[in-house]
């Protein structure tokens, strides 16, 4: 039933399309207006979707993937005692994420943003009997939100100054508004860029995706790695209009993409995890993206983004076969050598990783990192920085995902099969596979007006960085396969430490956020504030005390004090 | 009927009204303090007849009718919850019906 309904979710995509495709509407997009959605003066959101190119890419991947690792959870979460809400979280799921890459208006995109996060709340803590994996919803679900009420504060603060939620003519007032590189216009676009990072586990807000890994694989595969981890990435691509006006904010916005990759990337090269390697390998790719939209292409990101929801889906389905069939075993070196057991889980994976480190021609994933790459060097806003970045993150990464390649399927074996997985879940695998191997051939047609016009690309960029990936895959093979015992020395502990707890950005937050607030939660057990309200309902209490004192029970009581009242009032009256 | 001044029959209304008030006060046998209560009210009716009388009017002596069929209704209705409560209390102590206490 969930599975059919996002499958009829994918045809109808999928015809509407080619629809699109075919015969392109006049004003390049479809819009449908329902109604308006609440109206208080000049507030009057309207419930409108449009159906734009933009929109029409990420449908496509979110009801497609979608649609794939729903089949796949039929199999994986067989079984499960809660399997029935499971596909109603993900369902939920899917239908905010459509509201969100379909809706016209800023306060709608919100609604299906705010959605998203709350089914990843749900899913993240979706096995709650076990402590941690509530804390890590929790985690998830509160580090987003600070990122949200600056997404919030944003959308107010746009409204205030444009006066209007809805996005075309939002951006079309604000070019005719804002100069370029306003006040007005950073602030807007540092205030959605919080939300964007929040939702994108991009620094500072990076800490929770590699703890969201607690939730089944199938909704680390949809929700934290395919699409929702992407909705900042869609958010900036949808408002680049705005950022456009603000300058500094991209130049941000390419910085910050550039760190979270390296750091992201260094910690993945260390994690033992096999879900948390691929969460750091996430959010590294996220950087590219972020890097892509900070240096102006924005085609390049949201290409990236599809590739990347093909081959980080895969890489994570197959990861959930392994771990199925291994009695829920997630630390790699407790694997290892699964080639000969599993050709059939070892064959996507290996596409996967392949695509994910761009190896040359072959993959997707060469096509639109190339692409980010170069346009890091070539585009107007980028540098050679961004560059040389963007190069040593696609080494580290080939570096890391064929780490994982050799430990988990070659070497010895570690430890029994006890099931293999069926075809349900391989299905799913094999056409991701297909699609990461092809999915750059697709090359996106130019949807977005690009801010820069795309100088031609020279042939030793892609070279340049085809060698790099091919070395990583070299390193890896010798650092991990061949002499493991080499990086295994005391000097270098210290620093694996280091890096295997995500740079201590848990221990840093924890020292200067966690800490000090429960301290003056402690401190502040009664709540100051609380007092003056206390204050009230204490009088209240006293009074009734008080009165119902004189609420005797005796007929002869109350006689006498009907009778004085009288007698009081008649004298009253005499006076007066 | 000129012979009583009205202010006698008043001041005797507004003696009888005390007695019976004090009467309700003073006495816990709820019997007792019922036929206080018809005391005072026979002392508002006595007030209402000195006034009529004093007016020339028959009003006086209609509302006295009325406050008659009244306070009938009342003793019987009173008399009524009298039996019950002394069923359920085995007292006429209206001290002792204090349930309501707040």
């Amino acid at each position: 039933m969930g599975t059919s309904s996002i499958g009829l979710a994918t045809l109808s995509t999928l015809l509407i399309s080619v629809v699109f495709l075919v015969s392109p509407p006049p004003d390049p997009a479809y819009s449908q207006v329902l109604w308006t959605w609440i109206k208080v003066g000049t507030f009057d959101p309207k419930l409108s979707f449009r159906f734009d190119s933009l929109a029409l890419v990420m449908s496509l991947v979110v009801s497609g993937v979608g649609f794939l690792i729903h089949i796949y959870s039929v199999e994986f979460m067989a079984g499960d005692p809660r399997y029935s809400r499971f596909f109603a979280y993900m369902n939920l799921f899917v239908a905010s994420m459509l509201t969100l890459v379909l809706a016209d208006n800023l306060l709608l995109l919100y609604l299906g943003w705010e959605g998203v996060g709350l089914c990843s709340y749900l899913l993240i803590g979706f096995w709650f009997e076990n402590p941690a994996y509530g804390r890590a919803a929790q985690k998830a679900f509160i580090v987003t939100r600070i990122g949200d009420t600056g997404m919030t504060l944003g959308l107010i603060l746009a409204f205030l100054n444009l006066g209007t939620l809805d996005i075309q003519t939002l951006m079309a007032r604000a070019q005719v508004q804002w100069a370029p590189g306003s006040g007005l216009a950073t602030a807007t676009t540092l205030l959605l860029l919080a939300g964007a990072l929040g939702k994108s586990a991009q620094l500072p807000f990076q800490t929770w995706l590699p703890d969201a890994m607690a939730g089944p694989t199938p909704v680390s595969a949809l929700i934290h790695a395919a699409t929702m981890v992407t909705a900042g990435v869609y958010l900036i691509a949808r408002t680049h209009v705005l950022f456009e006006l603000a300058p500094r904010v991209l130049n941000l916005v390419a910085a910050i993409g550039a760190i979270t990759l390296l750091i992201s990337c260094l910690s993945a090269l260390v994690q033992t995890d096999i879900k948390r390697v691929l969460a750091y390998s996430t959010m590294s790719q996220v950087g590219y993206m972020f890097l892509a939209l900070g240096v102006g292409a924005w085609s390049a990101a949201i290409f990236h983004l599809v590739t990347h929801a093909f081959f980080k889906a895969l890489l994570f389905l197959s990861a959930g076969a392994v771990i199925h069939s291994l009695h829920h075993e997630h630390n790699i070196f407790k694997m290892g050598g699964l080639y000969h057991r599993m050709p059939w889980v070892f064959w996507p994976f290996l596409i996967g990783s392949a695509s994910l480190s761009a190896f040359p021609i072959l993959t997707a994933g060469f096509y639109s990192k190339d692409l980010i790459i170069s346009q890091a060097l070539l585009s107007p806003l980028g540098s050679p920085w961004l560059y040389v970045i963007g190069l040593l993150g696609a080494f580290l990464t080939s570096l890391y995902s064929f780490r994982l390649v050799f430990v988990v399927f070659f070497g010895e074996e570690h430890s029994q099969v006890s099931q293999k997985p069926g075809k349900l879940m391989l299905i799913p695998m094999v056409i991701l596979a297909v699609l990461s191997l092809n999915g750059g051939l697709l090359n996106v047609p130019r949807f977005l007006r690009s801010s820069t016009d795309l100088p031609p690309i020279h042939l030793w960029l892609p070279v340049l960085s085809s060698i790099l990936s091919i070395l990583g895959i070299i390193a890896a093979y010798f650092f991990y396969l061949r002499k493991p015992q080499l990086l295994v020395t005391r000097k270098l502990e210290p620093f694996r430490a280091f890096l295997y707890s995500g740079w201590g950005f848990d221990w840093l937050y924890d020292r200067v956020f966690i800490r000090p607030f429960v301290w003056f939660a402690t401190v502040n057990r009664g709540d100051f504030l609380d007092l003056g309200f206390q204050f009230i309902g204490k009088a209240n209490w006293v009074t009734g005390q008080a009165l119902s004192l004189c609420q005797t029970g005796k007929i002869r009581w109350y006689a006498g004090i009907i009778g004085a009242g009288t007698a009081l009032l008649i004298l009253l009256g005499e006076v007066l | 009927m000129n012979g009583v001044p009205l202010e006698q029959s008043l001041l005797l209304a507004g003696i009888l009204f005390i007695l019976g008030l004090m009467g309700v006060l003073i006495r816990r046998d709820i019997v007792f303090i019922l036929l206080s209560i018809e005391i005072m009210l026979n002392a508002s009716g006595l007030a209402f007849i000195a006034a009529g009388s004093h007016w020339g009017t028959a009003d006086g002596q209609v509302f006295y009718l009325f406050i008659l069929a009244v306070a009938a209704t009342e003793v019987s209705v009173g008399l009524a919850l009298v039996l019950r409560m002394f069923h359920r209390f085995k007292t006429l102590d209206a001290d002792a019906y204090s349930r309501m206490r707040g």
